[in-house]
């Protein structure tokens, strides 16, 4: 199937899926405390939106933050576990373990270390999105094919040698397919950290609105999270073909 | 057994080798009492069945190895004592994906002495150039912008042995090289490797399973048996070069094809019976 007909057919089924939610709002008159149509979350978009823009940039400014960290710390620690094959089998267990850890059982104890506020969330939005990008780099490097080890060890290359040369670009294709889901889980974990943690972010403007009773608002904040998500995404994946491109040559331009 | 008359210090010398994993009950013993001497300017050829340690041997004169006793020496030193540039190319051959042929060939330069030290300087110029001369020798000129992927297998084989070659190694490692390769490609790589050997000179170190591809380029074949593994025969190659496929139909040829043949299979069923 053609690029332009698949996001054309994307497109529709977006709108579709719009167009039956404000039908079925309408149709059954379905309060607007239990369900606002997307008629009214996007007047509220519109009407509140000086309200509602300082938390959308909070939120995002601890995404990326957080993430920013999650990349320079999750390359760091995925280096040291792919460095070598025993590393990697002694470090696996904790990893797991450390990974397996709901993020939001975190975030009491960063509140409790730094006290609430954008702290708790930059470091939730790390912890969250920290893990798949370690995996990910430590599997690229410890998957190196041998004969390419062999060969750069009869060159008598040293071991950054190799990682610069070898192990790192080998390892990009892991590293931006990490990129994408990192990205939508460190805002997961911001979020998490604001709703229960602070004053400001969209986490903290959907409790009050909730509380609030005011509906419409929530669901606003959550139109907000999902534009800002699809955007990340979309930044990383657009980053990852221009890199990575050799990995999947003529593959991806077809379904990009 | 080998007439080369080693006046100076041989560049190889295996003596009386023994490579051994695990202990007790799982000991394993891939190489035992192997003896190799090999001459600076040798096309040496390792035949024999499969699970022989022919690798083994590669991997334990580049140093990948370490052997369990004996001696393992490189220009009367012990292996990785001595400073000696050595190329490798392999049954795969592992070009980097996201480099150009190029820079893949390239790659050894950017990585050994003294070559590394003028690389900034040198590899858009004099570097480019030597990379151009040797892709051209092989019948790879223009072909240099390009990316693994966009070549076939044989010409994938071609670039990897200029990238085993580009930093004029005194010792090059062949892993069954042509192995993957068509029968019609072999032949036109086999002319090539013999271009190349003549025309630079480094000492080899072949292994492979081809009979025809051991006496068309070899100067020595040794004979190889498994459980353990050890050099049985070794055989030098009188042949006069350059040769060519034809050489290949000759009397001689076959009849030495033929000999090799019966003293694989002789070792084989011997090693058969040993397990």
């Amino acid at each position: 199937m053609s690029k332009i007909r698949r996001q054309f057919l994307s497109g529709l089924l977006i709108a579709g899926f719009f167009l039956a939610w404000q039908l079925i709002c309408v149709g059954f008159g379905v309060s607007d405390i239990v369900l606002p149509s997307p008629s009214q979350i996007v007047a509220t978009l519109v009407h509140d939106f000086t309200a509602i823009w300082p938390h959308a940039f909070q939120t995002l400014y601890t995404t990326m933050l957080g993430f920013v960290l999650a990349i320079v710390s999750g390359v760091a620690l995925g280096v040291v576990v792919g460095s070598s094959r025993v590393a990697y089998d002694v470090a696996n267990p904790l990893l797991v373990g450390f990974a397996s850890i709901p993020k939001v059982a975190v975030v009491p104890i960063f509140v409790l270390w730094f006290g609430a506020g954008t702290v708790p969330a930059v470091l939730t939005a790390m912890v969250t999105a920290v893990f798949p990008i370690v995996v990910n780099v430590a599997t690229g490097l410890a998957t190196t094919e041998p004969e390419l080890e062999d060969f750069m060890k009869t060159l008598h290359a040293t071991r950054l040698d190799r990682l610069v040369n070898v192990g790192l670009p080998r390892t990009m294709p892991y590293f931006f397919a990490s990129l994408k889901v990192a990205v939508t889980l460190a805002f997961v974990g911001a979020v998490i950290s604001e709703t229960v943690a602070s004053n400001r972010g969209i986490g903290n403007l959907m409790m009050i609105a909730s509380s609030n009773f005011d509906v419409p608002l929530v669901f606003a904040g959550l139109l907000i999270l999902a534009l800002l998500g699809v955007a990340l995404y979309a930044v990383f994946s657009v980053i990852e073909s221009r890199v990575t491109g050799w990995a999947t040559r003529g593959i991806d331009l077809a379904s990009l | 057994m080998s007439n080369h008359a080693a006046s100076s210090t041989p560049l190889v010398s295996l003596q009386d080798v023994l490579l051994a994993y695990g202990t007790g009950e799982k000991r394993q013993v891939i190489l035992a009492e192997t003896n190799l001497t090999i001459n600076q300017g040798d096309f040496i050829a390792l035949v024999g069945p499969s699970g022989c340690g022919k690798s083994t041997i590669l991997k334990i004169v580049s140093g990948l190895v370490r052997v369990t006793s004996g001696a393992a020496l490189v220009k009367g030193r012990e292996v990785g004592a001595a400073p000696i540039r050595i190329g490798m190319a392999f049954q795969n051959p592992t070009l980097l994906p996201w480099l150009t042929i190029r820079d893949n060939v390239m790659m050894p330069l950017k990585i050994v002495p003294p070559f590394r030290q003028q690389f900034q300087k040198e590899r858009h110029r004099g570097f480019r150039d030597r990379v151009e001369a040797l892709l051209s020798q092989v019948g790879l000129a223009g072909q240099g912008d390009k990316h693994p992927w966009q070549l076939s297998g044989g010409m994938l084989q071609r670039a990897s042995l200029c990238r085993a070659l580009v930093h004029e190694p005194e010792l090059l490692m062949l892993d069954e090289p042509f192995g993957a390769l068509d029968q019609f490609t072999r032949e036109e790589l086999w002319a090539i490797m013999q271009d190349l050997w003549m025309t630079r000179r480094p000492t080899v170190l072949l292994v492979t399973h081809d009979l025809k591809e051991a006496g068309y380029l070899a100067d020595r074949i040794c004979v190889m048996r498994a459980k353990p593994g050890r050099i049985v025969e070794q055989r030098d190659i009188g042949f006069a070069r350059p040769r060519t496929v034809e050489t290949t139909f000759s009397p001689e040829f076959t009849t030495l094809t033929h000999d090799l043949r019966a003293a694989i299979v002789a070792v084989r069923n011997a090693s058969k019976e040993a397990a």
